[in-house]
């Protein structure tokens, strides 16, 4: 009896070759749109892709609430921004998720930030100087330079995560890499008129936007990063244009569009609502789209007298 | 013999293969490693040169300013340390200095601010500081909770008249190693004593949804128990948990949370402990004097709201715990319990922001049911009458509280609650007590702004009836700031 165990065990043992990779996709649980939006990009059918934010909403303050905690305990990998960009509610889900595989330190854990350079790197960080990020400026998804490094920094991630998958993986890239270096090239041509041009943001938010297309930003309507701006502030950058004019102001889609508008109309300038990631507008429908909108969104305002 | 003789030509036919199975899924996965390698090497490749030309363009443009041109070469001499010389450089030449300043960072670029060196590794460190103003129409030493039997030592109403510091909180958090964190929670009581609130170790690599925490810390039962007193929304906690509860309940044991693997948030933990406070009493048992059970579910209707819900049930055992109580002819007594204790609370949360954006406008409305059976037996008055007798009572206590953020940075709060003491069986002492029937209520009124996340400057007018016939006119100014490391807060 033993004997035929044995055999049925030996017969049964190649099976599970078959068995183990017919598992379920692989869950990645993206913090931002543009990293799920990346995630599909290169994981396609074999990553299943669910967001935690939407671009209405900021990245900053969102609460660990219930269905975020269960879609981190299922997530076979977390991607997110990093940089302290979700320390006021990632470290909570991570904790409440029971998931190993996606607590700090484990492969199922992705940091963006951590495969860029980064700007705005305080000094002496104090919080004197608002809500700034010991780690820098962590809104990286604005350049698309930065796209391409995040993108083949996930691909491995996917690969190690998956290895069964792993040419498809590799060609998904391959082809992600090639069609982004193209629409990069297309962009950076359109995007020549931009340099140098001066701007005001209402958030410290694009510093990798205009790092890339080589824009200055000559005023931010928060006094502070994180503080709302007020009447008085408002006053000043108003004031301050006119020794350093800018040519329009930026906010992002989840942000109140009040104090740009203000400012749009009293010192006469372009006010342009930056999609700033996937879903932000209508056109940002994916992350070419992404590029597409804002370009198109700061070239219109530009050419305004 | 007959079976045998097939079976071992069998295995004689597997096994070869078997192994030839085994060497080509080596190789596989030899082939694999090696993939895998040489992707890894190509990202770290393709990175650094991408860097390389941005570096190259960047440190090469037409006609540089003195400042752009001076500072990378600083910077890249002596390192991240300057980074402090980014914020002075003047504003046109900092998108040229900044590129380079970065790329004079390690390759890896995680976290090059943290200090280095033996403090590399400090958990982070967070304290809470708070005070408050109070003035109060009724004597604070004197209040109480008419038809109440509760701990001598349990804080009920507001613990004092004019300026006063409030709990100033220190928090210490950090990875133990990759499988353990552990975190601390340090009270500094205005009065200058020190107690440990929380001081748990959890599992971090448990997986499959458990997680098991061992140390001091708040029980998870009900909504309000686990949040520690700086995220509350008004100043003081409702009269049910500080009637039911002894304000909070925290205890020294373990407690194991499961989220099963579903696509429904649903949380069910229990809980064993020591059963060191109010509703129960330590008294250095080998067995458990507290279990708890709890179950939470949860989810998202719509982009807009959200909701929790939640059921549990609290154990504790008390022996010869000292009540303070009032008798019927309205004299003080002091009352020795020994039974056990069970505490029910529902409890339910519905929060609202448009789009989930809860930046500008929020809303969440929440409210719980407590309800306790004490049974055992009351000593009466001890000291002087000493009569024993069997005791039963089934007191409970509820409150709605609705906070409404109308802009940003402002908030207001309106929460209503009674309490009941039910009608307790108190045995052969019935006749020293009053009838009883009184039902405490308070309403409470708050607005609370927030210059920061970091800071709350908060106003709270109530109306407290706890006391039958007394109404007490509660007003409280306080302050509530946060230093140090950012908090995460639960749901």
């Amino acid at each position: 009896m033993t004997n035929r165990h044995c055999l049925f065990t030996l017969l049964a043992a190649p099976l599970l070759l078959f068995a183990l990779p017919a598992h379920a996709a692989l869950r990645v649980f993206a913090c931002e749109p543009e990293w799920g939006a990346l995630a599909q990009e290169l994981g396609g059918s074999l990553v299943e892709v669910s967001v935690a934010t939407s671009a209405l909403q900021d990245p900053h303050q969102i609460q660990a609430k219930p269905s975020l905690i269960v879609r981190a305990r299922n997530a076979d990998l977390v991607a997110c921004t990093g940089a302290e960009l979700e320390i006021g509610w990632l470290p909570v889900l991570l904790q409440q998720s029971g998931n190993a595989k996606v607590q700090a330190g484990q492969p199922g854990n992705f940091a963006a930030a951590d495969y860029v350079r980064k700007l705005d790197v305080p000094g002496q960080p104090d919080r004197s100087q608002g809500d700034v990020h010991a780690a820098g400026n962590p809104h990286i998804q604005t350049d698309p330079r930065n796209i391409a490094l995040v993108a083949v920094a996930l691909g491995a991630r996917l690969r190690q995560l998956d290895p069964a998958h792993a040419a498809q993986y590799e060609k998904a890239q391959a082809d992600f890499a090639q069609r982004w270096q193209q629409a990069m090239a297309r962009w950076t041509a359109q995007a020549v008129s931009l340099k140098g041009v001066p701007v005001v943001s209402q958030h410290k938010a694009f510093v990798y936007l205009y790092d890339w297309l080589g824009m200055k930003e000559v005023a931010v309507l928060e006094p502070k990063p994180g503080v709302e701006p007020t009447a008085s502030h408002l006053q000043e950058v108003l004031s301050s244009l006119k020794a350093t004019p800018a040519r329009m102001v930026l906010y992002s889609a989840y942000q109140d569009s009040r104090p740009s508008e203000w400012l749009g109309k009293n010192a006469g300038i372009a006010v342009v609502k930056i999609p700033f990631t996937v879903g932000g507008s209508e056109g940002a429908k994916d992350l070419f789209g992404l590029f597409d909108d804002t370009l198109a969104r700061l070239l219109v305002a530009s050419a305004k007298p | 013999m007959h079976k045998l003789v097939p079976a071992a030509i069998a295995l004689a036919l597997v096994l070869p293969v078997g192994a030839l199975a085994d060497t080509s899924s080596d190789i596989a996965s030899l082939r694999q490693e090696m993939d895998s390698m040489r992707a890894a090497y190509e990202a770290r490749l393709q990175a650094l040169e991408q860097r390389l030309q941005r570096a190259e363009a960047a440190i090469t443009p037409p006609a540089p300013s003195v400042a752009a041109a001076a500072a990378p070469r600083a910077v890249v001499a002596s390192g991240p340390a300057v980074t402090a010389a980014t914020p002075t450089a003047p504003a046109s030449a900092a998108p040229v200095v900044a590129p380079v300043l970065a790329e004079a960072a390690p390759a890896t670029p995680q976290v090059a601010s943290a200090g280095g060196g033996a403090n590399a590794f400090n958990p982070s460190v967070s304290l809470i500081l708070s005070g408050l103003y109070t003035r109060t129409s009724q004597d604070p030493a004197r209040y109480a909770i008419t038809g109440w039997q509760l701990p001598a030592g349990l804080q009920v109403g507001p613990s004092t008249r004019g300026f006063s510091l409030a709990e100033t909180e220190l928090a210490l958090a950090a990875s133990v190693d990759p499988w353990l964190r552990g975190a601390a929670n340090i009270s500094l009581a205005p009065d200058d004593k020190v107690s440990v609130e929380e001081a748990y170790v959890q599992t971090t690599s448990l997986g499959e949804g458990f997680s098991l925490k061992a140390g001091r810390f708040f029980s998870n039962v009900g909504y309000l128990n686990a949040q520690h007193s700086h995220t509350w929304d008004f100043v003081d906690n409702p009269l049910a948990y500080q009637a039911l509860l002894g304000t909070q309940y925290g205890d020294d044991g373990l407690q194991l949370t499961w989220l099963p693997p579903l696509d429904q948030y649903v949380e069910l933990g229990a809980e064993v402990g020591r059963g060191r406070s109010f509703p129960g009493s330590d008294s250095g048992r080998n067995g458990a004097g507290m279990t708890a059970l709890t179950a939470h579910a949860g989810g998202d209707i719509g982009a807009s709201q959200s909701w929790r819900a939640g059921l549990s049930m609290l154990n504790a055992k008390a022996d010869d715990q000292l009540l303070l109580a009032t008798n019927a002819a309205g004299g003080a007594v002091t009352d020795l319990f020994n039974g056990r204790t069970r505490v029910w609370i529902a409890d339910a949360i519905w929060k609202w922001a448009p789009n989930g954006n809860a930046t500008r406008t929020s809303f969440k409305l929440q409210g719980e049911y407590l309800r306790s059976t004490r049974t055992g037996n009351l000593v009466y008055d001890i000291g002087n009458t000493d009569r024993p007798g069997a005791y039963r009572a089934a007191p409970s206590g509820w409150y709605v509280q609705g906070v409404y953020q109308f802009m940003p940075s402002w908030r207001v709060g309106l929460r209503t609650e009674g309490l009941d003491a039910g009608t307790p069986d108190y045995g052969p002492n019935a006749a020293s007590f009053a009838g009883g029937g009184f039902k405490p209520r308070k309403n409470t009124l708050m607005i609370d702004f927030n210059p920061s996340e970091f800071s709350r400057v908060r106003l709270q007018l109530a109306q407290d009836r706890a006391r039958e016939g007394i109404t007490d006119n509660q007003l409280f100014l306080q302050y509530q700031m946060s230093l140090g490391a950012h908090g995460a807060h639960s749901y």
